[in-house]
């Protein structure tokens, strides 16, 4: 196969991110210890670069490399999200590398690749194309949890990260030869051809499909294949477990859905019964175990496993409603990632904050009296916790509204409600964040410790965040606008 | 519908919004000045609605509709009728007492606490003004965050407890109201708007399960029995100004809910869950009384008075007839402004002794005549003496209940005995027993401050009591939409006739009851 000028046009964001990659790795050794951050910043101006590209091709969806890769609304949309978190990232890495004293020049150089592999996993219409993009995710981010090398926790979480990761791959790529074996063909139109009209008992097929789900589910976190996740998050430095909870998760659908839509939307009676239990499992677990986490990373790992939870609800909705009226749904999903990660980040950004000299400041009580000591940082976090508590009028009511839609509109108004009593019992241990930052005295040992001194690349990723979360909250018009014209049809 | 016209209510949202926000910006000395001053704006510009409201009219007025979401079309749809205006006006009188009251007793975070009392004014006028329904909700729910820490922050010493319980409740309540306006949004033509909603006719299964879900929501907010546990705790640990916002417009909200949605867009389930929702509420009345005579704590009495006297407007709602209905919206002003007005005044006592037990305050008639004489007249107007305003709701619910059932009324007529029984207790012990000596030397009477807090409510007490017909003749047009809407009942389910379906008066009727009880105090 030649390659074409179309091609490389095609992929010019992917290829500049890497190229930007390239570049850090190799400008690292040559930098002073001084100018490390200018590494940084040429990551930050080579996403604004890839974010002026792709929101130019919005809207004119194309084809390259033969089918491998699809460069449609659906695919920019995500990348438009993980430019941005990756970018929040960055900025966020900026200060808190500084606390936690890691000087690698080469975390950017991670950081970017990772974003390469999720923009291949987004724009991949080939399940090996998709895999290539995941394992570059992966393998990025299983070094990135153990980049606080003095810290057991953190090389912990890098090695359990990337032994279930290893394992979860195994079974996706399984799942992908059986696919092939049967479809006989690893891109998606041409398997959602070869499976059209096929028995939805087809034993191969099933089994295919659940590998294949099962190998999705542990990069999606769903119960009962999340056990990686709360080790991992506490494990890894803040701006990792940031960047994993929101940007790989966001990937990770973005690719999870295109498969199953677009390659075995045939076997979506199947597949959507699949994904009910699990997506039950994933609510009553996430949301239940959160409730006793003592750390707030760890609490935070299961609320953001509960999200999945409320995100594939839309998932399951798609699957049942009528292929015309299954836009709608995925787009809710779509929707409800891109919500979560405004969220999500400003909540770990807030973590990575209190960070300081020796205190870890992820137990739960190093919020005691937050509010004291420094109002606006517990202020801001008050709003994300309502947020991910799904309160209004915030960006996480507008999510789960969505969601519930779909869910109804599906017929599955009882899933809602299950999806909303345990909203109710989230609202508990988010709010009881609440509680402690607002309504108990400092600790006596923590009056001692500096002020927080906010750093401009802090103020910045939090005021993003926020920003998105209250305006979301009150006008998602626009992001609603958005999800709706890029999502995915069911063939 | 008219719309265009100045956009009153979206000025009274917002004003208090945007004050919330001025706050932070104000130097911590004059907070209290400017969140008093933002509360009276917002109480001024909302008087001129009370003039030019068409009472003749049971359409929505003052009706403002823009497009909020495009898909599903989701509008900032805001209106009042004769049902909502009385609400929200109470909501404005309210406001600045509840200000006034807290202007020595909060001493920490001032400019915080006053913050959340103008985010709460906001959206508890949005609850009452809001048309579409997704819009509702929005403020139904962004009210839990600041009621929580109103209690949390600044609430006595077992707030925590109390906080959470408030929260958790609620919003177990409404995450099903939730689901029930989604559900209704793909039965009744894909829209929110309140007022399309309520003009169709939703199959008797549909129904069924929507009242149950309306029910969870609005039954936990009112609260009714057996749903009412969270009140005490909440109304006790709360700050004053916390206590007269539960108590005098929050709890309003279920009632309200039951008005605007259940009984018009679900009348036959309405009229098939009447049996229970009367026995719950006859249970709510007799034993929150019951709970009440038994009380030290001053909060907890007229918490658990809140019950019983919440029972009534209940009551009234489910006679489906003008004068219960009527009743039940008068009765709702009134317990705002009555037991407002007996929170303030705990609230007044509890700033001098620091304790809210009847034991610790007792004669207060030599130390303090002129609280004394105060704190006798909301309990008079509480327990429904003829000539204050809560006489006129209760004697309309119980005129209402007797033309549905002679036994319904007997039964509902205790708790106005027991509510005699337990607030002249009270009132014997706290007023005119025997002096706590360790407090006397320390009581004054009320400052200026104070007697400008309690001295409108007693105008509003005697001014509704002698003279109901203003309010009455607002809310009587949009009283008969809902009961003629609550009789159409198109698609009579077997189950609904024989046992239930209350003879449904005709308007004359009303005006009758109307005018033979107007002139009589």
């Amino acid at each position: 196969m030649m390659l074409s000028a179309h091609d490389l046009f095609a992929i010019l964001p992917e290829l500049l991110v890497i190229f930007a990659a390239c570049a850090v790795l190799a400008l690292d050794p040559i930098t002073p210890a001084a100018k490390k951050d200018g590494l940084a910043w040429l990551s930050l101006g080579t996403m604004a670069i890839c974010m002026g590209l792709t929101a130019a091709r919005f809207g004119s969806p194309t084809t390259a490399f033969g089918g491998l890769v699809v460069i449609d609304n659906y695919s920019c949309f995500w990348k438009l999200l993980l430019y941005f978190v990756t970018g929040l990232t960055i900025l966020l890495s900026l200060p808190y590398l500084k606390e936690e004293r890691i000087y690698f020049g080469e975390y950017y150089g991670f950081v970017l690749l990772a974003l390469s592999g999720m923009m291949v996993m987004v724009s991949g219409a080939d399940l090996l194309t998709i895999y290539l993009g995941t394992e570059l995710m992966s393998i990025s981010l299983y070094i990135m949890a153990g980049l606080k090398r003095a810290d057991a926790k953190s090389l912990e979480a890098s090695v359990k990260y990337f032994v279930l990761g290893a394992f979860s791959s195994g079974i996706l790529l399984y799942g992908i030869s059986l696919l092939y074996g049967s479809a006989g063909s690893t891109q998606l139109p041409a398997i959602a051809a070869a499976i059209a009209g096929r028995s939805p008992d087809d034993s191969l097929l099933l089994i295919a499909t659940i590998l294949i789900a099962v190998g999705f589910s542990f990069k999606l976190a769903v119960v009962p294949f999340h056990m990686w996740t709360p080790d991992v998050y506490q494990g890894a430095p803040t701006s990792v477990t940031a960047f994993m909870a929101v940007a790989s998760k966001a990937a990770s659908f973005g690719a999870f859905m295109r498969v199953f839509v677009e390659g075995l939307g045939g076997m979506r009676a199947n597949w959507s019964l699949m994904f009910l239990l699990l997506c039950m499992g994933t609510l009553i677990l996430g949301n239940i175990v959160a409730l006793v986490q003592t750390n707030v990373k760890r609490m935070l790992a299961y609320s953001s496993i509960a999200h999945a939870g409320y995100a594939l609800i839309g998932v399951v909705a798609a699957g049942r409603l009528a292929p015309t009226e299954a836009a709608s749904a995925i787009s809710s999903v779509m929707l409800y990632i891109a919500l979560y990660a405004f969220m999500t980040f400003g909540a770990f950004a807030i973590i990575a904050l209190l960070r300081k000299g020796g205190l870890e400041g992820d137990e739960i009580e190093d919020f005691s009296g937050l509010a004291k000591r420094h109002p606006f940082a517990a202020l801001l976090m008050l709003v994300f916790m309502v947020s991910l508590a799904g309160i209004p009028p915030t960006a996480g009511f507008i999510g789960k509204f969505y969601v519930f839609m779909s869910a109804v509109h599906a017929g599955l108004t009882w899933l809602a409600v299950l999806a909303l009593v345990f909203a109710a019992i989230s609202a508990y241990f988010y709010l009881r964040l609440v509680m402690v930052m607002y309504m108990r005295e400092p600790e006596a040992g923590t009056a001692l410790l500096p002020r927080f001194v906010s750093s401009p690349a802090l103020s910045i990723v939090l005021a993003c965040a926020i920003a998105g979360v209250v305006f979301f909250g009150l006008y998602p018009d626009p992001i609603v606008n958005l999800a709706t014209q890029a999502t995915l049809t069911l063939k | 519908m008219q719309s265009g016209g100045f956009p009153w209510l979206t000025l009274l949202i917002f004003l208090p919004l945007a004050g919330a926000a001025a706050l932070f910006f104000v130097k911590e000395t004059s907070v209290r000045m400017v969140a008093l001053g933002v509360t009276v704006a917002d109480l001024l510009f909302s008087l001129p609605l009370w003039w030019l409201f068409d009472a003749s009219s049971s359409q929505m007025q003052f009706v403002e509709n823009v497009l909020w979401i495009t898909s599903p079309s989701i509008h900032y749809h805001l209106g009042l009728d004769g049902i909502s205006l009385p609400l929200v006006l109470m909501t404005t009188v309210l406001m600045p007492l509840c200000v006034a009251i807290s202007w020595r007793s909060i001493d920490k975070r001032v400019s915080s606490f006053m913050a959340m009392l103008l985010v709460m004014e906001a959206a508890m006028i949005g609850v009452f003004a809001a048309l579409d329904f997704v819009l509702f909700y929005v403020f139904w729910e962004a009210m839990l965050i600041p009621m929580y820490l109103l209690i949390g922050v600044w609430g006595g010493p077992n707030r925590l407890y109390a906080a959470i319980k408030f929260f958790l409740y609620t919003l177990a309540g409404s995450i099903l109201l939730l689901v029930a306006i989604l559900a209704l949004y793909f039965q009744g033509g894909h829209t929110f708007d309140i007022v399309q909603l309520s003009q169709q006719t939703y199959a008797p299964q549909l129904q069924f399960w929507l009242f149950l879900a309306f029910f969870a929501a609005f039954a936990v907010k009112v609260p009714m029995f057996p749903f009412h546990t969270w009140l005490p705790d909440a109304h006790v640990e709360a700050p004053t100004a916390g206590s007269v916002i539960l108590a005098s417009v929050l709890l309003k909200m279920g009632t309200y809910g039951f008005l605007r949605f259940s009984l018009p867009m679900l009348p036959d389930a309405s009229k098939s869950f009447a049996p229970m929702i009367v026995t719950l509420s006859i249970i709510a009345i007799v034993y929150g009384a019951y709970m009440a005579l038994a009380q030290t704590d001053l909060k907890k009495l007229i918490a658990y008075s809140s019950v019983s006297h919440m029972g009534f407007v209940t009551l009234g709602l489910f006679m489906f007839n003008q004068q219960g209905i009527e009743g039940a919206v008068m009765q709702m002003v009134n317990h705002g402004i009555t037991t407002g007005g007996l929170f303030l005044c705990v609230g007044v006592i509890y700033e001098r002794t620091h304790s809210r037990q009847i034991a610790d305050n007792t004669g207060l008639t030599k130390p303090m005549p002129q609280y004394a004489t105060l704190l006798v007249i909301f309990s008079l107007s509480s327990l429904g003496l003829p000539g204050t305003n809560s006489f006129v709701g209760e004697f309309l619910i119980l005129v209402g209940t007797f033309l549905w059932s002679k036994i319904a009324a007997a039964l509902a007529s205790l708790g106005i005995i027991l509510a005699a029984a337990y607030l002249l207790w009270m009132v014997q012990r706290v007023a005119f027993g025997v002096p706590s000596p360790h407090h006397l030397p320390k009581l004054t009477d009320l400052n200026r401050r104070e007697m400008a807090t309690l001295i409108p409510l007693v105008v509003l007490v005697f001014w509704i009591g002698l003279f109901p017909n203003p309010i009455l003749s607002r809310m009587h047009a949009s009283v008969t939409n809902v009961v003629a809407r609550a009789a159409q009942s198109p698609q009579e389910s077997p189950t609904s006739t024989g046992q239930l379906a209350p003879p449904v008066e005709p308007a004359p009727a009303a005006q009758t009851v109307q005018s033979t009880e107007a002139p009589r105090p």
